[in-house]
């Protein structure tokens, strides 16, 4: 049974013509970029192209480029720099709907005597700009906010903080893992100073990302050992990886407008036929800003993981926001600070789509899955 | 993904005994909507006072709607005595074995059982009794107790596995540590089930190899189970120990009282001779 796979927040499949050109970089072209010789001095200019294709989808200058293992270094990185940056401030700013890659960051640096501030957000997952503008002080010393939530897809205005900060003189860094690829984003223009991005969100493979640095900026980087990425990112570099987030950073900007139009089509028909033929459904997050991948969807007095393993029975692969996933006990951090009621959220599922989805695709989607949620409604106590 | 067996699978999939007896002799309800799981659980006797029916409605996991159903098989057709002694754990082996993060799943079928027996006899277990350690998942210090004494759990991480408790803001985390130490320093409930050779064998072996072999190994020294007679523990000491003039003093003080702290109180340790 062929998959219908719709949890591409979670991770994406390769694109054939990614896994293509990175190929030849493992038992062929297999160089050290540093090395002194022509085996590895051909692999500089792969690297060198693999920069500018992602500088190209970002707006950005290929030198403010460097590459990471993952989203989570490129947020680490972004965060620990700017705290060196300004050591006399001890503030941060982030929003309560992080990624954890922000979210468990921010709580350990909180044991380290820094202060927190998290910005809310309201019932449809939007950020409480007026609670943001006030937290900025003298002593903030960076302020982090997600682009584009991974839960919701709800879309922050990151360009009107990003200004807010400048006009203070604060660092401003965003997680952009799930908007990169989405979302049209143009750097050059903008007020944002570091960017955190990762490969493997958009059809390139795991264990490679991308953290934009504007020019300017003050940096220090977080590995330290190595010469490689000027300095600013030491360890030999993942040649295959950067050369397939290049090749993906390409296809993405060639795939935009579908993403925009076909994608959005499939993603809204979804939504709206699910919310139609189930009773007691409603869609989480603001309808009105989001990326046009992603559906958030409760279903009332059910389970998550039920659905979940019952929609795998058909061999459609999506996601929850329900304790019973993720290990823990509570509901997604997201459904929480959204106020979502407990009996909601635990029945949260999300669908994030891609390119490679058809119409096919979502009409099994839309088959399979009322009568899988009257079923659990028929065995649970509530219903 | 959660590794469950194709027994949960089967029991998830194809839930067994769904619904509601009307008129029952006996329902307990145990969970709520804002937990993420509930059950409800009813049966009813035949005239010979075996259980002629059980019914189950579960909301939750996989592992919580394959725990309900589970339990009605395994209650069927006995006696109310008889289905008293189905324990979480019972319910846990009927199923292959739950994920440890799974086993409150367990822990809710066996409440529901308690609370139709409870309800069958007219005698329902006062709710709640004792205060709540947990607020995030209103679970009290009783409640904790015994979770801690019946699955044996030693640290808080199998304590919020097992019960919840701990779960959410973590902030009672200290106090469930404190409640497993005193559990752990009071002596346990009299009721205990003679062990079986094997199975104490097993818990020897476990105990030495946990709570008495690094320390030994520190000073060079180690400690081989050679055989188990009735309480009698034989072991052979090794490597430094068999020359050390205190071993007989550190078998009766560290071997000795740690099988007996962790197995049973009436183990007797004595050396063989190489």
């Amino acid at each position: 049974m062929k998959p219908i796979y719709v949890d591409n927040n979670a991770t994406t499949r390769v694109a054939e013509e990614v896994f293509t050109v990175m190929q030849p970089y493992f038992c062929e072209e297999y160089g050290n970029p540093s090395s002194m010789h022509s085996v590895g001095g051909r692999i500089g200019p792969k690297l060198k192209e693999a920069r500018n294709q992602v500088a190209a989808l970002l707006g950005a200058h290929p030198d403010e480029i460097i590459f990471t293992s993952c989203g989570t270094e490129s947020d680490s990185t972004a965060v620990h720099a700017a705290l060196a940056a300004d050591p006399g401030k001890r503030h941060i700013v982030t929003s309560r709907v992080e990624h954890p890659a922000i979210g468990s960051l921010v709580s350990s640096l909180s044991k380290q005597g820094y202060r927190i501030t998290e910005i809310a957000v309201d019932g449809d997952g939007c950020l409480d700009m007026g609670a943001l503008e006030e937290s900025l002080t003298s002593d903030t010393a960076l302020v982090s906010i997600m682009w584009a939530n991974n839960e919701t897809g709800v879309i922050f205005p990151v360009e009107e903080i990003a200004q807010m900060c400048r006009q203070r003189g604060i660092t401003f860094h965003t997680d952009a893992v799930q908007a990169v690829g989405k979302l049209p984003i143009n750097l050059k223009d903008s007020a944002i100073d570091m960017l955190s991005l990762s490969g493997h969100k958009l059809h390139a493979p795991k264990g490679v990302g991308a953290l934009y640095i504007r020019k300017g900026t003050k940096f220090s980087p977080f590995m330290i050992g190595g010469h490689q990425e000027k300095g600013r990112r030491a360890g030999t570099e993942n040649v295959p990886g950067i050369i397939a987030l290049g090749k993906a950073c390409e296809l993405a900007g060639q795939n935009m407008s579908e993403e925009n139009t076909r994608v959005r089509e499939l993603r809204d028909r979804l939504e709206t036929e699910l919310t139609k033929r189930i009773p007691n459904s409603k869609i989480n997050g603001t309808i009105k800003q989001r990326t046009p991948n992603t559906s958030n969807i409760s279903f009332a007095n059910i389970e998550g993981e039920s659905i979940l393993l019952m929609l795998n029975e058909f061999g459609i692969c999506a996601s929850s926001g329900s304790a019973c996933t993720s290990g823990s006990l509570e509901p997604s951090h997201v459904m929480r600070a959204m106020g979502v009621p407990f009996t909601m959220a635990h029945g949260s599922i999300r669908f994030s789509l891609s390119i490679y989805n058809t119409k096919e695709d979502v009409d099994e989607i839309i088959k399979q899955l009322p009568p899988i949620v009257e079923r659990l409604r028929e065995l649970s106590p509530f219903s | 993904m959660w590794e469950y067996t194709d027994k949960v699978k089967e029991h998830f999939l194809n839930p067994k005994n769904v619904g509601e007896i009307e008129n029952p002799d006996g329902v307990g309800d145990v969970g709520s909507l804002s937990c993420g799981d509930a059950l409800k659980l009813t049966f009813k006797l035949d005239d010979q006072g075996l259980i002629a029916d059980a019914k189950v409605k579960t909301f939750g996991c996989a592992s919580a709607i394959a725990s309900g159903s589970a339990l009605t098989e395994m209650m069927i057709g006995k006696t109310i005595e008889e289905a008293e002694k189905i324990s979480n754990q019972h319910i846990a082996d009927y199923l292959g074995g739950l994920p440890k993060e799974k086993m409150h799943c367990s822990v809710m079928g066996h409440e529901a059982l308690e609370k139709a027996i409870a309800c069958y006899r007219g005698t329902p277990i006062e709710e709640k009794e004792g205060s709540v350690i947990c607020e995030c998942f209103g679970v009290t210090d009783l409640e904790i107790i015994k979770a801690i004494q019946e699955n044996r759990l030693k640290t808080v991480e199998e304590v919020t596995n097992f019960t919840k408790a701990g779960g959410g803001c973590e902030r009672c985390h200290g106090d469930i540590a404190k409640i497993i130490l005193e559990v752990q320093h009071k002596p346990q409930p009299e009721e205990k089930q003679q062990l079986t050779n094997i199975q104490k064998m097993r818990m020897i072996e476990e105990t030495i190899e946990r709570e008495i072999r690094p320390s030994l190994q520190l000073d060079g020294g180690d400690i081989e189970l050679i055989d188990v007679v009735g309480n009698r523990v034989m072991v052979a000491t090794r490597g430094a120990c068999s020359a050390c003039k205190s071993a007989p003093i550190t078998l009766k003080n560290l071997v000795e009282a740690k099988l007996r702290e962790f197995v049973t109180p009436d183990l007797v340790v004595e050396e063989v001779s190489k």
